[in-house]
C-alpha cells in the first residue's frame, strides 16, 4: 500500500479574515471551509482594525519571543529581556503575555493576585517599574486554579483585546511572550501586529535535538509569514556543579546543539545561557534574576544576548529612517 | 448493512486508555509517555501511544523510528510499530509530514479534524495500553481529545510537573481541566526532580524541589513519585533508545519503573 501523507498540506490557514478563506488549498478538508467560503467567517471592522493600526505605528520597537518547544525558557526568557531593557529608565518597555492556557509572566514579575483595572481609556496594565507594563491573562483570573478551556476563535478575541484595549501609551520597546507552537496565537499575533515595526522573532531553544526539532519548524514559521528572525538563544547550555565546578550536558547537544542548526539554516546565534539554579529561583519569588545574580555567568550571557538585540532593534531602526 | 452494523470500532480490542497531561510545556510528558510504555511492555504489556502534539511532536524520534511512513488497511491507518516484537505501536503527524522541519500551521479547526481522525482511524487492534501524549495546555487538542475518548472511558489522567512554581501554577490549571471533563487524575509525576553531579555525588535542585509533591498533597490526587535529572534519560531519548532495558542502573531508571508498577497494581486491585 502506498504511504500515507498529509493530505492536507502543511501550508497554513490563510486566517479566517483573508481574501483567500475558505478558497484556499490547505482549505480543503478544514470543517470551516463552508463557512469562510461563504464570507460569514469575521470580516475585519475596517474601524477596529484602523484603531489597532494607529496604536501600533507608536510602537518603536515589537519583538516576539518564540519556540517550537515548550518550557525551553521562553517567558524566563522574556522576562530578562524586559528587565535588562527598562534598566534604561528613559525607555518604555511593554511585556505582553500571550500565552492565554499558561500564563507564567505574572508569577516570573512578582505580579502575581494583581488585577486589571479599566478607565476612560482603556485597560491599565499592570507596572513593575514606573517604565514596564506588563498584560496577561492571568491578570483577568481569579483564582490559581482557575483555567482558561478555550479553543482557538476565542483565544485570538482575547489577543486582539489586549491590543487594541490596553492603554499602554508610548512604548519603546513591546515584548510578546508566546507558547510553544505554530498555531492561532502565532498567526493571530503576527497578523495583528502586522502594522507595527515588528523587528523580528528571537527564538529559544535548549541544546538537544529533541528540542531543535520543533525549533527548526518554528524557524520555517517565520520564514512562512515573513517574520525576521533577530536570531536564536540556547538555554540550559550546560550546567557547572557548584561544589566540584565540573560540567555536565544535562540536555546533550546530541546533533550539534543550536550552533549547529544555526549554521545550516543561516541564523545567528545569540548566545548560550548555562543552567543556573538562581534562575528558577529567581523566576518563583519573581525577581529579576539579572538583579540577584549579577555574578552569575548566566548573567553575562544574557546581557550580552540582550545588547545584541538591542543593537539589532537600533540597526533596523536607522536603516528605516534612512530610506524616509 | 449487517457488516455495517456489526464493524467494531478501532479501539475496540484497547483495554485501558491513559492520557499524560501538563500545563506547562517541556516538563516531560512525552518523556514520561515513552519510559511509561517502555516499562509496561518490560512487564509483558502491549502499547500503544498516541501523539496528538500536531505542533511539536516528539515521539517518533524517542523510539528511533522518525522516518518510518503510515500505511493504510481496511479498518483504517497502520500504526508504526518500533520493533518486529510489534509490542509498541505508534501514531503521530511526525510520521506523515514530508519533510521534517516542516511546520504545520493550523489553526484550532483543523487541529480537531485530524485529531477526530487519529481517534476513529488507526487499527491498534489488541492492547493493554493506549498512551495518550498531548501538548502543554488546555485548548483545542485536549477539549477535541477528551470528547473524542469519551466513549471509551478512559482509565485516567497522569499529570507530569517539574518542582518549580511556574510549572505547578499551570498544573493546577490542567486539574481543573480534568475536574470539568470528568478525567480521573491517576496521579502526579515531579519530573527533572533534582540533579546527582556524576563527578562527586553532590545533589542540585536545579529546578526546585517538591512542588509536585505538595500539589498532589493539595489536591488530594496521588502522587506518583521524583524523576531526578539524569542526562543518560536524555541521551537515550536522543537516540531512540530502550532506556528501561539499556539503563537499569541509572539514577532515573527507579522511579520510572515505580510509576508504571503504581499503574499495574492501581488496576490490578480494581482501584480505577
Amino acid at each position: 500500500a502506498a504511504a500515507l501523507q498529509l493530505s492536507l498540506s502543511v501550508a497554513e490557514c490563510p486566517g479566517t479574515s483573508s481574501a483567500q478563506a475558505g478558497r484556499a488549498a490547505a482549505c480543503q478538508g478544514c470543517p470551516n471551509q463552508r463557512l469562510c467560503a461563504g464570507g460569514a467567517a469575521a470580516a475585519p471592522d475596517p474601524g477596529e482594525a484602523a484603531e489597532l493600526r494607529e496604536w501600533l505605528r507608536a510602537v518603536k520597537h515589537a519583538v516576539l519571543v518564540l519556540s517550537g518547544k515548550g518550557g525551553v525558557g521562553k517567558s524566563t526568557f522574556s522576562a530578562i529581556l524586559a528587565h535588562g531593557l527598562a534598566a534604561d529608565e528613559a525607555k518604555q518597555v511593554a511585556l505582553l503575555d500571550i500565552d492565554i492556557c499558561g500564563p507564567s509572566i505574572p508569577k516570573m514579575m512578582g505580579l502575581e493576585g494583581e488585577q486589571v483595572h479599566q478607565s476612560g481609556s482603556g485597560w491599565s496594565p499592570v507596572y513593575v517599574e514606573e517604565n514596564l507594563g506588563v498584560m496577561s491573562v492571568g491578570f483577568l483570573l481569579s483564582s490559581p486554579d482557575d483555567a482558561v478551556i478555550w479553543r482557538g476563535p476565542k483565544k485570538n478575541g482575547l489577543i486582539k483585546q489586549f491590543l487594541r484595549d490596553v492603554d499602554w501609551g508610548e512604548i519603546d520597546y513591546l515584548i510578546v511572550d508566546t507558547p510553544p507552537g505554530t498555531s492561532d496565537e502565532h498567526l493571530s499575533v503576527v497578523q495583528y501586529l502586522s502594522a507595527a515595526h515588528l523587528d523580528g522573532a528571537v527564538i529559544i531553544t535548549t541544546p538537544q535535538e529533541v528540542s531543535l526539532q520543533d525549533v527548526r519548524k518554528e524557524i520555517n514559521f517565520c520564514h512562512k509569514v515573513k517574520l525576521p528572525v533577530i536570531g536564536v538563544v540556547e538555554n540550559m547550555s550546560g550546567f557547572i556543579c557548584p561544589k566540584c565546578k565540573n560540567e555536565s550536558q544535562i540536555f546533550p547537544p546530541t546533533t550539534g546543539g543550536a550552533e549547529k542548526m544555526c549554521q545550516n539554516l543561516n541564523v545567528s546565534l545569540l548566545g548560550k545561557v548555562p543552567l543556573d539554579p538562581q534562575i528558577g529561583k529567581s523566576c518563583d519569588k519573581g525577581q529579576s534574576f539579572l538583579a540577584e545574580a549579577p555574578e552569575s555567568p548566566a548573567t553575562l550571557s544574557y546581557k550580552s544576548i540582550i545588547q545584541r538585540i538591542q543593537e539589532y532593534c537600533d540597526q533596523h531602526q536607522f536603516q528605516e529612517e534612512k530610506i524616509i | 448493512l449487517l457488516s455495517f452494523l456489526t464493524e467494531k470500532s478501532n479501539l475496540a480490542g484497547v483495554r485501558h486508555i491513559l492520557l499524560v497531561l501538563s500545563g506547562k510545556g517541556g516538563v516531560g510528558k512525552s518523556t514520561i509517555s515513552t519510559e511509561l510504555a517502555l516499562s509496561l511492555r518490560h512487564s509483558g504489556k502491549k502499547v500503544g501511544i498516541l501523539d496528538v502534539d500536531l505542533c511539536g511532536p516528539s515521539i517518533p524520534r524517542m523510539f528511533r523510528v522518525q522516518d518510518n511512513d503510515v500505511h493504510q488497511c481496511d479498518s483504517g491507518w497502520v500504526p508504526v510499530f518500533v520493533d518486529q516484537d510489534k509490542s509498541i505501536s505508534l501514531m503521530s503527524i511526525g510520521f506523515l509530514l514530508e519533510k521534517p522541519d516542516d511546520a504545520v500551521v493550523w489553526r484550532g479547526p483543523k487541529k480537531n479534524a485530524l485529531i477526530k481522525q487519529f481517534i476513529a482511524d488507526v487499527a491498534w487492534g489488541d492492547l493493554d495500553f493506549l498512551i495518550v501524549d498531548t501538548p502543554p495546555g488546555t485548548s483545542d487538542e485536549h477539549i477535541s481529545t477528551v470528547e473524542a475518548l469519551r466513549p471509551y472511558k478512559p482509565l485516567g489522567a497522569i499529570l507530569v510537573t517539574t518542582p518549580q512554581a511556574v510549572s505547578v501554577g499551570d498544573v493546577r490549571r490542567e486539574l481543573t481541566f480534568c475536574k470539568k471533563t470528568g478525567l480521573r487524575v491517576l496521579g502526579i509525576v515531579e519530573n527533572m526532580s533534582g540533579f546527582v553531579c556524576p563527578h562527586c555525588s553532590e545533589c542540585t535542585n536545579i529546578f526546585s524541589k517538591g512542588g509536585g509533591e505538595e500539589l498532589a498533597k493539595h489536591a488530594g490526587v496521588p502522587f506518583l513519585g521524583c524523576v531526578p535529572l539524569d542526562p543518560q534519560l536524555s541521551q537515550s531519548l536522543e537516540e531512540g533508545r530502550d532506556f528501561i532495558q539499556e539503563f537499569p542502573k541509572s539514577s532515573a531508571f527507579p522511579a520510572l519503573a515505580h510509576i508504571a508498577q503504581q499503574i499495574l497494581d492501581g488496576i490490578s486491585q480494581q482501584s480505577y
